[in-house]
């Protein structure tokens, strides 16, 4: 039997008992369905954070507290504001690279109007070393660090959430109960807000010191550096490094390039795509093991057919290809309606969601590739079997 | 092909096993031949072992003893492939239920063998047409097996024996399942086919009326020949 031959039959067999068809390819298209839209949500997940990352600038160096170790409990920072100074002094140019932050949460009023903010105390080179620039009004200075003044700079959301459509320029605001002057805007980053982190225009920035007070702490959170170029990074992280242990334990701090954590980040994120596309996968699995029912299923039926056909000439492998091929034509139709809907799944994430969602190549050739195979193996046992059937019986079944 | 003879069975044995040890033998030595061209009916009522001959005649079985020799080869020395082989080019059933494929229509049905020999489509779908033709039934070319009468199935039945142009029609019960106008029908149909075309007619019945029109009928009982005689 010529192979454009046999793939005739097993469609037309297929074609003669359409909604067991249907029903029996529905596994496999769900499970590659899912494979497809899993992975394209995580890799959308992994591409989005990335650029978060990337979009503060390759030569960024962060100095967090503890030993870098992910596995390692939360570290309490024993980092000062003199030790952003410190660090300074000791890498080279006369630029301010360094800048410290202290985090906390706290709700910002202004008249009715409450908003809750992720108010960042940060020394006055805070902007500078993590490009974020003002859309209106100006920073702090250096001056307002050393008094403490009661000055604040709003992210784009908060400012928007506040004061409407009012220009907050030096009006006052209340943070956790003390009164700021506003004197800036920032300009706005986040666009459609990741669902990845805080949102990075729902913040206000205040004196390092004025928060240190407000927060009723004398420590920073975290300390950033910018090299002078991606490649002084190594070079500024071994002084960066010599001037902290000076003061600190190695274990007590470590410092991270921006490719480093997208390295550490990404890893993660491919692993949960891949824990992903497996649950997806087992899915698949399930799928196939219905093929291969319904097509044990259709060999019992159809062992009178099977009996003339061989009667008719025939052979073991003509019989077993047929159904094998029914098999696969039923994963592979499967395949691509759920190829198609996964994709289709993908854009519509895309477009609604906050999640983003990119379909890899090698998802869709996983899914394609796999839900043959699924055919393969899952038609293999009812195959054999109808090649095997003894024509004489088979004739004489009812 | 100078040799006349087209098939012989030889001593033929054919032993059931049900179970471990009990051992049924449904033809107990059986020998004749079968000429090119020649019409044959082999008789028995049920139980004599016919439908074993019919489906060692019809190499979809083996003997357990004895030889069946189709163009002087054996049929025990050759696989599966071959057997395969053998009945697509060498034979045509013919069953006392049609065996039809519901799903198909008349001239698919009359096709099937053909898709396990090389050939296009086209060259099918011409050869059906014409075997249909020859057996009276060109009009109902697209019907499916459903729309067709019992006399109508059994002569597509027919053309599908006959559209490979084997060397032997291999007729069981051809008539069992119509009645008895229907019957001659079928019967005279198949044996203008013998005369006409030379092909080699064996049918197998209970009933000694149709067995009486052959040229030669060997009457079976108890898996044994008990007489083998000119009509």
């Amino acid at each position: 039997m010529s192979p454009r031959e046999a793939v005739r039959v097993a469609l037309q067999a297929l074609a003669a008992n359409r909604l067991r068809s249907a029903l029996t390819t529905l596994g496999v298209l769900i499970g590659v369905m899912s494979v497809v839209l899993l992975v394209a949500i995580g890799q959308g997940a992994r591409s989005e954070i990335t650029s978060a990352i990337e979009g503060l600038g390759s030569n960024l160096l962060f100095v967090l507290p503890g030993d870098g170790d992910f596995g390692s409990g939360p570290t309490r920072s024993r980092f000062v504001l003199d030790d952003v100074e410190r660090i300074d002094q000791r890498l080279p140019g006369a630029q301010r690279r360094t800048a410290g932050s202290t985090v906390g949460a706290e709700t910002l009023q202004v008249d009715g109007e409450r908003v809750s903010a992720s108010v960042q105390a940060v020394t006055a080179s805070y902007p500078d070393v993590l490009n974020r620039e003002l859309a209106r009004g100006q920073l702090f200075t250096e001056s307002d660090v050393v008094t403490s003044r009661r000055t604040a700079v709003l992210g784009a959301s908060v400012a928007e959430e506040l004061f409407a459509r009012q220009d907050p320029i030096g009006r006052q605001v209340s943070i956790g109960g003390v009164q700021f002057r506003v004197t800036g805007v920032l300009t706005r980053i986040g666009g459609d807000g990741s669902p990845f982190g805080p949102d990075q225009d729902r913040t206000a920035l205040v004196p390092i010191t004025t928060g240190q007070r407000l927060f009723g702490v004398d420590r920073l959170d975290s300390i950033f550096v910018r090299a002078s170029s991606t490649a002084a990074v190594d070079a500024d992280r071994e002084v960066i490094r010599a001037a902290l242990g000076e003061r600190l334990d190695e274990d007590e701090f470590s410092v991270v390039s921006q490719d480093e954590i997208i390295g550490v980040v990404g890893d993660i994120l491919a692993i949960l795509t891949g824990v992903l596309a497996a649950i997806a996968g087992i899915s698949l699995l399930v799928g196939g093991v219905g093929v291969s029912n319904i097509m044990l299923v259709s060999v019992s039926e159809r062992t009178r057919e099977i009996g003339l056909r061989k009667a008719l000439g025939a052979r073991t492998r003509d019989i077993t290809a047929q159904f094998l091929l029914e098999a696969v034509a039923l994963t592979a139709l499967g395949g691509l309606i759920g190829l198609g809907l996964g994709i289709g799944g993908s854009h519509l994430v895309a477009a609604f969601a906050p999640v983003p969602a990119e379909v890899t190549w090698w998802s869709v050739a996983l899914a394609l590739g796999t839900s043959v195979a699924v055919g393969l193996v899952f038609g293999v046992l009812p195959a054999r079997r109808a090649g095997k059937l003894d024509p004489v019986e088979a004739l004489r079944r009812d | 092909m100078s040799d006349p003879v087209l098939l012989t069975a030889d001593a033929v044995e054919r032993v059931y096993r049900l179970g471990r040890d009990i051992e049924v033998p449904a033809l107990r030595g059986v020998s004749f031949a079968v000429d090119r061209g020649e019409y044959v009916a082999i008789v028995g009522s049920s139980g004599s072992g016919k439908s074993t001959l019919l489906n060692l005649l019809g190499v979809l079985d083996r003997p357990t003893s004895g030889q069946v020799r189709y163009d002087g080869r054996d049929v025990r020395e050759m696989g599966d492939t071959d057997l395969a082989a053998l009945r697509n080019r060498r034979i045509g059933f013919v069953f006392q239920s049609f065996h039809l494929l519901p799903r198909l229509t008349a001239v698919d049905n009359v096709a099937l063998p053909l898709i396990y020999r090389p050939g296009t489509p086209r060259s099918r779908r011409d050869a059906a047409v014409r075997a249909l033709t020859q057996v009276g039934l060109a009009d109902r070319l697209e019907h499916r097996p459903t729309e067709l009468s019992g006399g109508q199935q059994q002569r597509v039945a027919i053309a599908r024996a006959l559209v490979t142009d084997p060397a032997l029609i291999l007729a069981d019960e051809p008539t069992g399942n119509l009645d008895s106008v229907t019957g001659l029908d079928i019967m005279t149909l198949l044996e203008q086919l013998q005369s006409e075309r030379g092909t080699a007619l064996v049918v197998i019945t209970h009933e000694h009326q149709i067995a009486q029109r052959a040229q030669r009928t060997i009457e079976l009982r108890d898996g044994l020949v008990v007489s083998e005689a000119p009509a």
